[in-house]
């Protein structure tokens, strides 16, 4: 079987103790769950010395939705957030997303804030030593070259988290920790920033960071959000397609503003904004429209194991039925909320 | 004590075999519903698997195998590993310079590689270490140098090419075998048909995907005794290789089988490991352990060939078939494995149920860079079963015939012969579609779904065994040795190999009946060649049939001896005494009645030690072909299936998802009702996987049909996609559809109690049904497998535009 190579596992006793640890550089790196990271470590395509254990950390713990905005901790476990009675009434498609991660064993073990670190993936590199040396390498191994895009010069791997494009329409923001001058200090980033385009290194967290919690603010009246996620199986898969949207309507149905967010593209996932459909009432035709518009604006790529003009197409078949949620919920075909 | 047989029995005159009228519990325990004897160990850990078992001073063997598809091997230098602190031995092509194979006519492969590798993963060096951990550092300090050669992956290319021969001594090219056969006037039954079908079908390549990774541990005795472990289905034919290539005489060598976590012909020939550990152990002095990770077992592979097929089929107007013509080319990967067998199997196989009048097979098997095919579950006839039940549909709709009623009048019948000459004794087929038809809702339902919505049919048949050993050989192919224990046991010595399908059981059960005691009496042991008989193994379904022959004979004989002393005890005659659930009483008067033990305690007190042998032999006279080839596929007794599936197809995204599948067997007679409806939902499942899902896929995709773009760029030939179960894409339990598993009991005189094969049957049909609902569904047809929702959208467009073609 596969073996996880040598390590020096530390179980760190205070967000501090931690922080000073990961400052070390990308040989220590904070581990929760490791549903991604273990695995990733025994392929051998991810590379560490030293492996923080962060799970009992208190800053990093729990679901706060006393306020106007929801604090989810970054070591909340899968499992937990897609029951929490609270995210279930909030947030019904966050609930959804973190629910359709992986299978029930991963969600029980991995969290939060994993799922947003999850390394990129890519049918080049998610492989065996053996493979990657046949291939001679990529360029997110020890190769030069992408096999994604021929010639190309950047790492296309693409962002599989499934409760990235979610909690982006959320208008969710990360809470960033690192110590400064021996204090600790924070930072807040919206998801939607939390991303670069280098396959290679995609989350924005500097070493001697560390992704502390989730914030969530509480949807304004009118406004709902739905995930979509498409996958060969119905469980235990990462998306091959993954697209959340949101709209704000007012009183008379109509739309306020919109957003879609799309995963599994490249390293960053998209947003774009539904503001020129402003004050219009959405309907079949509508709907078709803002489709097309997103199916124009993404490529997915080669990069997963799936034909990637047929995952365009069901991008856009995905986006319609997103959109028909609010006006014939009925009609919607397949799983999603 | 048995009767003649009728002609067609049926499946209670069988029950009645033994227990006849008895007025005591007359519940046979053939039949009755009961679990697996090994269930309870292997549920609560105490049976061990081939990695459960660890022994002192064991080592650790990992394999270096190779980056390139097709590469000549220059040099390899094993001294820096040899160096290393904790390891033991390095071996090399060299200390096994023997070939193996296990068809004896096309032995092509080497423990490891001698001086060319033929995919990316053949075996190049092996290390036994410490630890793992050191094993696999070791590998990473041996250096090869390698000539990279030219790697071909597509079939047609390796068909074509004569400057790359991937076998240099083999005969023509890279054809690995070629068979044409021919019966009947082929090309004048067409030129007459009515209706003539013709259409092209892919198959794609799919694995097994057995749970438990192949595992092997060696070891030397003291008194020079090679034991070998391994999770393999032919523990016999392994034990030949073993000696061939270690040059060891038969006594020296002792292989046991334990418990397999399945198999479906994944396991079904020598592996690599099981060299590696034997030669590291015997080089050593101490046992030495080999696991596959996951992706060994993806290279190993030995799975379903992918078939490019060309079939022609001719009707007349009534839809009876007038002739079938079929052409395909089989990709075969770097070596042999089981590929004869399965070129003959493509054709041979198809002489039922339906009548062929005029029949005439083409079919090439090539050698490619890839992982090796061979055998997985319905070896060699799933394919082009494929394609001659959708063939069979297309027909259906052409003629406005109800697709099964037209399969029910090219029924061949029973007691008769195929166009190739194999005996067909009983066949239960026309109830197979009977059952499916109501259970179904068939004639109800059928063109009344709601839209989106198909109901679709087919048919099969397969093999119990088949009449020949895959050596030349007269002696028996399955044998057991039972013994009476004056404690009221009965204990089985039997070659099978139990991967999981129940053939402990089988074995059990049958024993259970004859000699008046329960299963939980039973002890069976099977597949150690040092305790057991030779069974040649748990392959093409010959299980049921041979051993629980074997088991008749020898339990009939012991119950004889039984009734004779106890008859003698009683005053009666021997044929008035009963053995049932641990008593043997009159017949006549089940007043009189003692204990079994006691009666077994008895019979050994006048006669000694109880016990008993039984083998048997397949029959040879009038059940094959008398031509070159025509005794490949022949087997004593054929299985029957028919498969109805519903669907429900996504115009809008082109998933298709099978809401039911009803699937109704004939076994001939169900000796463990509960195994054969698993063996039917774990065939139909398997099948609608790849149906629908599963591809064992080479870069580039190698056999395509439509000339499509290579989907990666260069560098990559001879990859596997997936070589993980992340990526191979079984189904999980949330994917596999509502099934019913409806068994059909028309026993052949030829199986044990009338029993026929269940394991490899029920997959067959279910992948036309499916294909053929999916027609009925949207009005489409996708001919090359598996049904991905991209090639339904873009039939579904083809259909809507008006010149047919993709605007």
């Amino acid at each position: 079987m596969l073996r996880l190579p040598e390590l020096e596992v530390i179980i760190a006793t205070s967000l501090t103790e931690a922080l000073t640890r990961l400052a070390a550089g990308p040989a220590a790196r904070p581990i929760l769950g490791g549903t991604d990271l273990v695995a990733n470590l025994k392929t051998g395509h991810t590379k560490a010395q030293t492996l923080v254990a962060i799970g009992q950390l208190p800053e990093l713990q729990g679901v706060d939705a006393s306020g106007d905005v929801v604090r989810i901790g970054a070591a909340v476990h899968q499992a937990e957030l897609a029951r929490d009675p609270d995210i279930l009434e909030l947030f019904p498609a966050l609930a959804y997303a973190v629910g359709r991660i992986a299978s029930p064993q991963i969600r029980n073990a991995g969290t939060l804030g994993g799922n947003l670190c999850l390394d990129t993936r890519c049918r080049f590199i998610n492989q065996s030593d053996l493979w990657r040396e046949a291939l001679g390498g990529c360029l997110k191994s020890h190769g030069k070259e992408c096999h994604v895009i021929p010639g190309g010069g950047g790492c296309v791997a693409a962002l599989s988290a499934d409760s990235v494009p979610i909690l982006m329409v959320l208008g969710a923001e990360a809470e960033i920790a690192r110590v400064q001058d021996g204090a600790l200090v924070t930072r807040r980033t919206p998801i939607a920033d939390l991303y670069d385009s280098d396959g290679r290194r995609h989350v924005r967290i500097a070493d001697g960071e560390l992704l502390v919690a989730v914030h969530v603010p509480k949807l304004p009246h009118g406004a709902r959000a739905v995930y979509r996620k498409w996958a060969v199986r119905q469980s235990i898969d990462f998306p091959l397609v993954s697209v959340a949207v949101r709209l704000d309507l007012d009183d008379a149905g109509k739309l306020k503003q919109g957003k879609v967010a799309i995963g599994v593209l490249g390293p960053r996932p998209r947003l774009l904004a539904l503001d020129r459909w402003a004050g219009r009432t959405l309907d079949e035709d509508l709907a078709k429209q803002v489709a097309q518009y997103v199916f124009d604006r993404s490529h997915p790529l080669p990069n997963v194991l799936y034909d990637h003009e047929y995952r365009r197409e069901r991008l856009r078949v995905e986006v319609l039925r997103a959109l028909r949620t609010w006006y014939a919920p009925a009609a919607v075909g397949g799983a999603g909320r | 004590m048995t009767r003649p047989l009728s002609d067609n029995p049926t499946a209670r005159d069988l029950h009645r075999i033994t227990v006849d009228h008895s007025p005591v519990d007359e519940t046979p325990v053939v039949g009755s519903r009961h679990g697996r004897v090994d269930a309870l160990d292997l549920l609560t850990g105490v049976g061990k698997y081939a990695d459960d078992l660890v022994l002192p001073r064991m080592l650790h063997c990992k394999i270096l195998r190779s980056p390139h598809a097709h590469a000549r091997i220059l040099h390899i230098d094993t001294s820096a590993a040899e160096s290393m602190q904790g390891v033991h031995a390095v071996i090399t092509g060299a200390d096994l310079p023997v070939r193996y194979g296990v068809i004896p006519w096309t032995q092509d492969e080497y423990p490891l590689a001698l001086d060319k590798v033929r995919y990316v993963g053949d075996a190049v060096a092996a290390v036994a270490a410490s630890s793992e951990d050191v094993a696999r550092a070791a590998l990473a300090r041996i250096a090869v140098n390698y000539e990279v050669l030219p790697a071909l992956a597509d079939p047609r290319e390796a068909l074509a090419r004569s400057d790359v021969k991937i076998h240099e001594d083999n005969k023509h090219g890279n054809i690995s075998k070629q068979v044409t056969l021919a019966f009947g006037d082929v090309d004048a039954a067409l030129a007459q048909a009515e209706l003539v079908i013709e259409g092209d079908y892919l198959f794609h390549g799919s694995t097994h995907g057995a749970i438990e990774p192949h595992c092997a541990i060696g070891h030397v005795d003291g008194h020079g005794l090679l034991t070998v472990w391994s999770a393999t289905q032919v523990p016999h034919y392994l034990h030949r290789e073993l000696g061939r290539v270690l040059d060891r005489p038969s006594h020296s060598i002792r292989v046991i089988q334990p418990p397999v976590g399945g198999a479906f012909g994944g396991k079904s020939e020598p592996f690599d490991l099981e060299f590696c550990v034997a030669k590291l152990a015997e080089l050593t002095g101490r046992p030495v352990k080999c696991l596959y990770t996951r992706e060994e077992v993806f290279l190993a592979h030995r799975g379903r060939h992918p078939f490019q097929m060309h079939y022609k089929t001719g009707f007349d107007r009534d839809g009876h078939i007038l002739a079938v013509d079929g052409k395909s080319l089989l990709d075969g990967g770097a070596y042999s494995s089981f590929g004869l067998v399965t070129t003959y199997y493509s054709g041979q196989l198809l002489g039922s149920p339906y009548t062929f009048p005029a029949f005439r097979f083409d079919s090439t098997r090539v050698y490619t860079n890839k992982p090796c095919c061979g055998p997985k579950r319905g070896h060699g006839s799933v394919q082009p079963r494929f394609a001659i039940e959708v063939q069979l549909d297309k027909a259906a709709v052409a003629l406005g015939l109800d697709p099964i009623e037209l399969r029910r009048r090219n029924f061949i019948g029973e007691n008769t012969q195929t166009i190739g000459g194999f005996h067909v004794g009983s066949s239960g087929f026309l109830q197979c579609l009977d059952e499916v038809e109501r259970a179904s809702g068939w004639r109800q339902r059928r063109g009344k779904l709601p839209k989106g919505r198909g109901l679709g049919i087919a048919g099969s048949t397969y093999i119990s065994g088949t009449n020949y050993c895959i050596y030349p050989t007269e002696l028996p192919q399955s044998a057991v040795q039972i013994c009476l224990d004056r404690s009221g046991r009965v204990r089985v010595f039997v070659g099978t190999s139990e991967i999981g399908q129940g053939s402990n059981t089988v074995v059990a059960t049958l024993a259970a009946d004859e000699l008046g005691v329960e299963l939980e009496d039973m002890r069976v042991l099977a597949a150690d060649s040092d305790l057991t008989p030779v069974d040649l193994g748990a392959y093409s379904s010959r299980g049921t049939l041979m051993a629980g022959n074997a088991c008749l004979a020898a339990t009939r004989e012991l119950a004889a001896k039984l009734r004779e002393v106890i008859a003698s005890t009683w005053d009666c005659p021997a044929g008035d005494v009963g053995l049932a659930h641990r008593k043997a009483y009159r017949l006549s008067d089940p007043s009189v009645w003692m204990p079994i033990q006691e009666a077994f305690i008895l019979a050994e007190s006048k006669l000694g030690t109880l016990g008993a042998v039984g083998s048997y032999k397949t029959p040879t006279a009038n059940v094959h072909g008398d031509y070159r080839g025509g005794t490949i596929g022949a087997s004593p007794a054929y299985s029957f299936t028919a498969h109805v599936a519903e669907v429900e197809v996504d115009e809008e995204t082109g998933d298709v998802t099978v809401l039911q599948i009803w699937c109704a067997h004939d076994c001939g007679l169900a000796l463990s009702p509960t195994l054969v409806e698993g063996q039917i939902e774990g065939s139909t499942y398997m099948g609608a996987a790849e149906a629908l899902m599963e591809h064992h896929r080479v870069l580039p995709s190698g056999l395509r049909t439509d000339g499509q773009k290579r989907d990666t760029g260069p560098g990559v030939e001879g990859l596997l996609a997936a070589s993980s179960l992340l990526d191979y894409r079984m189904p999980t339990s949330m994917d596999v559809p509502e099934l019913t598993a409806l068994i059909v009991e028309r026993p052949d005189p030829r199986g044990p109690r009338g029993a026929k094969e269940a394991g490899e049957g029920p997959l067959h049909s279910s992948i036309p049904a499916i294909a053929n609902a999916v027609y009925d569904a949207v009005g489409v047809r996708i001919d090359d497998l598996p049904i991905a929702p991209e090639k339904i959208l873009a039939a579904l467009k083809r259909k809507a535009s008006p010149s047919g073609e993709v605007r």
